[in-house]
């Protein structure tokens, strides 16, 4: 059975390494539902976060061959259950389809937006959440004209304390 | 010599260029392949100064360097080193790449790339080798700075050999080789994001021995990992001790005297009747360094499933890969061993040898006696395979190629010693083997090398007997000629109603061509003339090619069918 799984990767940083991970995904006809990199807690330590629904069998597998690339320190995968996660969607409207003030203020009320810039002719909201919650604004507001709209691949962390501590100490100890 | 390795510890000022073939002398490398081109001219005319202690084969394509560079590996144990220009020399070497990538074959391959400031300009001869070798390489670098070059190179070597070995490309800008810098060189140690060798975990060492002292059908099957590991002693000694039945892979070939009283012969789609069917009998199957290729388990829904699996290997991916491992143990398989002697019993299984026995003697009555001494015209492959063993003794080092002629030939050859069986397994790499045996002979002078090979794949790198011609290596080559592309044509035959679509050959005179570039040879089609003409090819000094016209629609069996359970193993 299919399910959403959240993969972490922590990495040294060098050009190339995505590539490296993506190709991992791409022979096995695996398509990446999101994926972001930053730079970690520790310096120098990279943190992927790539969301991929597939099987737990194939998932395990996965990880290992990520893990396998010379310059990957860790990988490890979570099931939403077991992580918190969130992303970031921004929508870009028309000021005058909105302009009604009830309309502008539920829409922030009831979904927990915010308006980071308002110009003459249009006005840029930000919704954090899950993408169930983002799609939802974008739905709402598709009734509104809809400009642009873009969502960020998931950050997430993972809940299980003890592993967070192993992990971190596996990595500071190389 | 000597006093290249010291001068590495202090810095001298000098190019990127003569840096790359310095840290080749640094990491002992005498032997490099290659073939150069404009954007590795810098470090090809540096190597000119090097002439003493770097020898370079000059191949007639880069994929001939590539897969002696392999062939070269595979005899010594050793790093295989090969040397290309950027865009099509680079993209030249990606099936060789490839190919000791899915066989564990340790190599440097170093490509020139355009200059620094044309890198994405679509420049002549540019192309993006780093990303183009990604997936088929263990690791690759790009050099744009001279000084990056001592420590991209350690890392090469460093990770090429160690652990589970694998290639390594490091691809090199004409700027870099020609920027001077301070140069210093220093082996690499270690990497702190990569773990090559698992730290061995004892109790799954003692819960292995527990399985193997406790089981009543416990079957070894081995791989490649033996070799890699140099722990032939230490598994011959176990299997002895435990008086288990072990087969091979067919990269594990070689790794066991083939004449060991506990070596039943191969595993596979051609492999031996006995490991095959066994393999679903047994109540214990211990893989040693092997990884479960599906041209060895054929349907995994059927393979071994009433057993309890041990796996020993050293890449952690392996294990649960193919097939559920009850105990796996990761770690270097001559360190595990030798540890797991310690732990087993002595022990026989008598009742359960003589299962094996029972079933080599089918395949012996069935299928061996009838392709060994044939009552056809035509001479089989497996004939000429017997030949050559009465000759050889089981001392030379069989190349192959891919296709009928290399299930033949590793079936029926005798290996006496390890690193004898050079072939294309993982990959099947058609065009192998002439450039593998010139690698082989080169690394290893001492062996009889003798290149066993198909007339399709021989026509596949047939340009390198030039590279014969120029290093007087000496080969002897044999090609089992059916005029067909014969592993295809079987199973046109068997799958595919008999529709022979595009794999009929009409064949040059391979005799002719041979004379062109200096190796001399024969064509010979009776049997008559067989035991003679390998005996004459092997008293000849220099390279020799002989001919054999063989059955044109022999097939070779046993014959597990692609997909079958190795249970339904045909012998016809």
């Amino acid at each position: 059975m299919r399910k959403t799984f959240t993969i972490s990767v922590f990495t040294e940083n060098s050009i190339g390494l995505l590539n490296r991970i993506t190709s991992i995904f791409t022979r096995r006809h695996l398509n990446i539902e999101s994926l972001n990199t930053s730079e970690s807690e520790l310096a120098g330590v990279y943190r992927f976060t790539i969301v991929v629904r597939t099987t737990e069998d194939q998932i395990k597998k996965l990880v290992l061959q990520i893990e396998k690339q010379v310059e990957v320190l860790r990988a490890v995968f979570h099931e939403d259950d077991d992580t918190v996660f969130q992303e970031i969607a921004l929508y870009k409207v028309s000021t005058k389809s909105v302009a009604d003030g009830n309309l502008v203020e539920k829409l922030i009320r009831d979904n927990h937006a915010r308006i980071l810039s308002m110009e003459q002719d249009f006005m840029i909201i930000e919704k954090t959440g899950h993408k169930e919650e983002t799609q939802e604004l974008l739905r709402f507001l598709k009734e509104y004209g809809i400009i642009e709209f873009v969502r960020s691949g998931r950050v997430s962390v993972m809940k299980p304390m003890n592993e967070s501590i192993e992990l971190r100490k596996r990595i500071s100890n190389f | 010599m000597e006093a290249l390795l010291t001068q590495v510890d202090k810095k001298i000022r000098t190019t990127g260029a003569d840096a790359v073939l310095k840290s080749l002398i640094a990491e002992e490398v005498a032997l490099v392949f290659g073939y150069p081109g404009g954007a590795i001219m810098p470090i090809y005319d540096a190597l000119y100064n090097y002439q003493e202690e770097i020898r370079h084969v000059l191949t007639r394509h880069e994929q001939g360097a590539i897969h002696a560079a392999q062939g070269f590996a595979r005899a010594t144990g050793k790093v295989g080193a090969v040397m290309a220009t950027s865009g099509p020399g680079a993209t030249n070497l990606i099936t060789g790449i490839a190919d000791a990538m899915i066989d564990s074959t340790p190599l440097v391959c170093i490509t020139g790339q355009v200059g620094s400031h044309l890198l994405g300009s679509d420049a002549f001869q540019e192309t993006d080798i780093i990303s183009i070798s990604m997936p088929v390489t263990k690791w690759n670098d790009q050099v744009t700075k001279a000084e990056e070059l001592p420590e991209a190179l350690a890392k090469a070597f460093y990770i090429a050999q160690s652990g589970r070995p694998g290639p390594v490309l490091i691809d090199i800008t004409k700027d870099a080789q020609f920027e001077e810098f301070d140069y210093q060189y220093k082996k690499c140690e270690g990497i702190r994001s990569y773990n090559p060798v698992p730290q061995l975990d004892h109790e799954q060492v003692k819960k292995a021995a527990e399985l193997i002292n406790g089981a009543q059908r416990p079957f070894v099957v081995f791989g490649q990992g033996i070799i890699l590991s140099g722990a032939e002693e230490e598994f011959k000694t176990f299997i002895e001790k435990t008086g288990i039945p072990t087969a091979s892979t067919l990269l594990g070939l070689s790794a066991l005297p083939t004449d060991h009283p506990l070596n039943m012969g191969m595993l596979g789609m051609h492999g031996n009747y006995g490991p095959n069917k066994l393999t679903n009998e047994c109540d214990l199957l211990i893989a040693i360094g092997m990884r479960f290729d599906d041209r060895v388990t054929g349907d995994l829904n059927t393979y071994a499933k009433q057993a309890k699996v041990i796996h020993f290997d050293i890449d952690p991916a392996e294990i649960n890969k193919n097939v559920y491992a009850h105990v796996p143990v990761l770690g270097d398989c001559k360190e595990a061993l030798t540890e797991l002697i310690r732990n087993v019993r002595m022990n026989s299984h008598p009742v359960w040898h003589q299962r094996f026995k029972d079933y080599e003697k089918v395949e012996n009555d069935l299928v061996i006696g009838e392709q060994i001494t044939p009552t056809t015209l035509e001479m089989t492959m497996a004939e000429v395979m017997d030949s050559i063993n009465r000759f050889t003794n089981g001392d030379a080092l069989l190349v192959t190629d891919v296709g009928q002629h290399q299930m033949v030939a590793c079936r029926y050859t005798r290996f006496n010693q390890s690193k004898s069986n050079i072939t294309s397994g993982g990959l099947g790499t058609m065009g192998f083997c002439l450039p593998a045996a010139i690698g082989a002979k080169l690394g290893a002078p001492e062996r009889e090398v003798i290149a066993v090979i198909g007339d399709g794949g021989f026509q596949m790198t047939i340009q390198e007997l030039g590279t014969i011609l120029q290093t007087q290596a000496q080969i002897k080559i044999v090609i089992l000629n059916n005029s067909f592309l014969g592993m295809v044509r079987q199973w046109q035959q068997l799958f595919f109603d008999k529709r022979y679509s595009s794999t009929e050959m009409e064949n040059p005179d391979f005799v002719t061509i041979a004379k062109g570039y200096g190796v001399a040879g024969k064509s010979i089609n009776d049997r008559e003339d067989l035991a003679h003409s390998i005996q004459e090819m092997l008293n000849h000094k220099g390279s020799y090619l002989l001919e054999v016209h063989v059955g044109k629609e022999d097939n070779v069996f046993p014959m597990v069918p692609s997909g079958a359970s190795v249970s339904d193993i045909r012998l016809s």
